[in-house]
């Protein structure tokens, strides 16, 4: 039950005015982020986290993690009432959110989104506290060689689950630890790839700096062009009696929520699945296992509380890697490590011990931040009907005026406002050309682990390979990457057979 | 898309080889008892991106992927990104002259008129009120000064004022 005490401890910290109001705040945020088509947590993150220099860290990270909450439950709101998911999280809710909406049933698509975000949220949060002081405690064993093996591992879950183009998201990973090599050596201490000796290099390119050019910039001109015509705004209206439906309809549903947030919990921590694959997964689960499985896809209510709580409870899931092993379960939890990092907060085993009030402070947050979410989530559903009719130039201009003063702020350097700029270009270039972006961001943020962390371990077995295999943990960890790695070969192999004896029958 | 798809992989190609070359001012092999030098992460991970990005543009040749598909399939927002991507490059151009208040003035307000069309009421509140909140939430609030370029005197009063 030392647990229960730690979080006791915790909800000392989440529960001061200054946090509550933080929480409030960056839930709020979140919303209205995640509910705008075109943004979802991570350009919300993205563009957020160099505006937080204005509190102390871990009110910051309490702001990030309840805007990346906030725009959980959000996503639900333009899927059901425009037909297009405010983030690509929210797509599964579209599926029977849509339909509800043009039966004249948006309001109680919303409450039942908002009800199941809620649980989603709740289940996997109890998951989360149950789960990560024993992992941490398992990661105090690790050394250099695990490290180097669980970032191994990591990169290959998208090359072996990513199901995107497997040479593509090959480029994507070494681009991005290539990125991340630039500016001083860390052993050596001597500059490379510094571009022809442009200053500007020498401290590296910050993750801050992609993700801002990549989400921000890139994101605005995907959504410019692929959004030019306005689509319909349904309108919802909420009465008391639709609550107390909505509420009724959905504790009816207790078993297609419980199983959705387990479910989410632990793909949402694998680095290549997180939110939009969990709620897919769990949309499938729920039409298979129903009773009336021809009513999906027309607006069942059960359709919408699939895929809503499965999304909330993966988001919790990316956390736990995050802040337990250092590894982040996907590319909003990658900026908010990079932000840790920046406040001096290294996430990893180490952070359990040293900087318990923040860990347990940050956890206990999560808890208000849903309750939050949900109480917020249901009374600003006006707010969000007339939010929506917003027209997208304004929200774009805003965007693009953030991406250059977001730029600017945590360097105060033209140089890395220009690097955005180049990165948004090209990150919506390859976007277009099928290149995934999330394992980019991530390879930019683990980099310089990654090869420290290699050469930590080579250094101290004096160059000795073999070190990496004969470490259980770390051996495990590298046969399971190669199992990954070999997964994509193994499905195109199978596809040949399977092609091969096809004809004769 | 086919052309476009063959174009990206060459031009990542063409990065990893400059990656290629640019990490070679470091030790690339292995250095006796400590492992890879310097230059050999980015060396040979620049050295996978090629391989990864050759066999891409070789594939396009063998199986013709994304055949019949539109890298732009709605021609008509070419112009509109072009000019938007222009109108950010510009900007970011002119704030070592003009400062950051007088650009993101002139961004917003060219912005709104001619891609968003919207009326004078709009752009006027929205071009007046973005540099205001962003003065007193960047330099008096964080304490960050922004590039003000030509305009630096016309602000030696408010910092007076503020700071």
């Amino acid at each position: 039950m030392e647990v229960l005490s730690l979080l006791a401890d915790g909800f000392a910290t989440s529960l001061t005015p200054l946090n509550i109001m933080i929480v409030i705040l960056g839930v709020t945020a979140g919303l209205f982020i995640g509910a705008m088509p075109g943004l979802g947590s991570v350009n919300g993150v993205a563009l957020v986290l160099p505006l937080t220099f204005i509190v102390p860290p871990t009110s910051a990270i309490i702001l990030l993690a309840a805007i990346y909450y906030g725009a959980m439950y959000g996503g639900a709101v333009s899927s059901i009432l425009l037909g297009i998911p405010g983030a690509s999280t929210a797509v599964a809710t579209t599926f029977d959110g849509r339909p509800m909406a043009l039966q004249g049933k948006a309001g109680l698509a919303l409450i039942a989104a908002a009800v199941a975000s809620f649980v989603g949220g709740t289940i996997s949060v109890i998951l989360f506290t149950i789960f990560a002081a024993p992992l941490a405690e398992l990661a105090l064993k690790f050394g250099p060689a695990e490290e180097f093996a669980l970032v191994l591992l990591a990169f290959t879950t998208f090359v072996g689950l990513g199901g995107d183009d497997t040479l593509k998201t090959i480029v994507m990973i070494c681009l991005g630890l290539v990125l991340s090599t630039v500016g001083l050596d860390m052993i050596s201490g001597q500059p490379r790839l510094i571009f022809g000796d442009i200053p500007g290099f020498y401290s590296g390119i910050s993750f801050l700096v992609l993700a801002i050019g990549v989400y921000g910039v890139g994101e605005v001109l995907y959504t410019i062009e692929t959004s030019r015509i306005s689509p319909a705004v349904s309108t919802a209206r909420l009465r008391m009696r639709d609550l107390i439906d909505g509420i009724r309809e959905m504790n009816k549903m207790w078993k297609t929520m419980s199983f959705g947030s387990v479910l989410g919990f632990f793909v949402g921590m694998l680095p290549a699945a997180g939110a939009t694959p969990a709620s897919l997964m769990s949309y499938g689960l729920a039409r298979t296992f129903s009773k009336k499985p021809e009513t999906f896809g027309k607006g069942n209510i059960e359709g919408v509380a699939a895929p809503e709580t499965a999304n909330n409870a993966a988001s919790t899931g990316s956390l736990l890697p995050m802040l337990t092993l250092g590894i982040p379960g996907s590319p909003t939890t990658a900026l908010l490590l990079g932000g840790m990092v920046m406040w001096g907060l290294m996430p990893g085993p180490m952070l359990f011990i040293e900087q318990q009030d923040f860990v347990w402070g940050l956890i206990s947050s999560l808890y208000t931040a849903n309750l939050a979410a949900v109480l917020i989530n249901i009374a600003l559903i006006p707010l969000f009907v007339w939010a929506l009719r917003m027209p997208f130039s304004v929200l774009c201009s805003m965007v693009l005026v953030l991406c250059i003063l977001g730029g600017f702020a945590p360097s105060q350097k033209l140089h890395d406002v220009w690097l955005i700029a180049g990165f948004g270009v090209a990150g919506y270039l390859l976007r277009k050309a099928d290149y995934p972006l999330a394992p980019l961001v991530l390879a930019l943020v683990l980099g310089p682990l990654m090869e420290k962390s290699f050469r930590q371990a080579l250094i101290s077995a004096q160059g000795d390979v073999t070190f990496f295999i004969s470490r259980p943990l770390s051996a495990t960890f590298l046969a399971l990457a190669a199992i990954f790695f070999a997964l994509p070969l193994i499905k195109m192999l199978r596809r040949r057979i399977a092609k091969r004896h096809a004809p004769a029958e | 898309m086919l052309a476009a798809d063959r174009l990206i992989a060459l031009a990542l190609m063409g990065l990893s080889l400059y990656f290629m070359w640019y990490a070679k001012a470091l030790p690339i092999g292995w250095v006796a008892a400590s492992g890879p030098g310097g230059g050999a992460f980015p060396f040979w991970l620049s050295a996978i991106m090629l391989a990864a990005s050759s066999l891409i543009l070789l594939r396009s040749f063998i199986s013709h992927p994304h055949e019949g598909e539109k890298f732009f399939p709605d021609a008509d927002a070419i112009p509109q990104i072009a000019g938007v991507i222009g109108l950010f490059v510009a900007t970011i151009a002119v704030i070592p002259f003009i400062g950051t208040y007088l650009a993101l003035i002139a961004f917003l307000f060219i912005y709104l008129k001619f891609f968003g069309h919207h009326g004078w009421v709009l752009i006027g509140i929205l071009t007046l009120a973005t540099p205001v909140v962003v003065f007193f939430f960047f330099e008096v609030t964080l304490k960050i000064l922004l590039p003000k370029g030509w305009t630096e005197p016309f602000f030696i009063p408010l910092y007076a004022m503020f700071f």
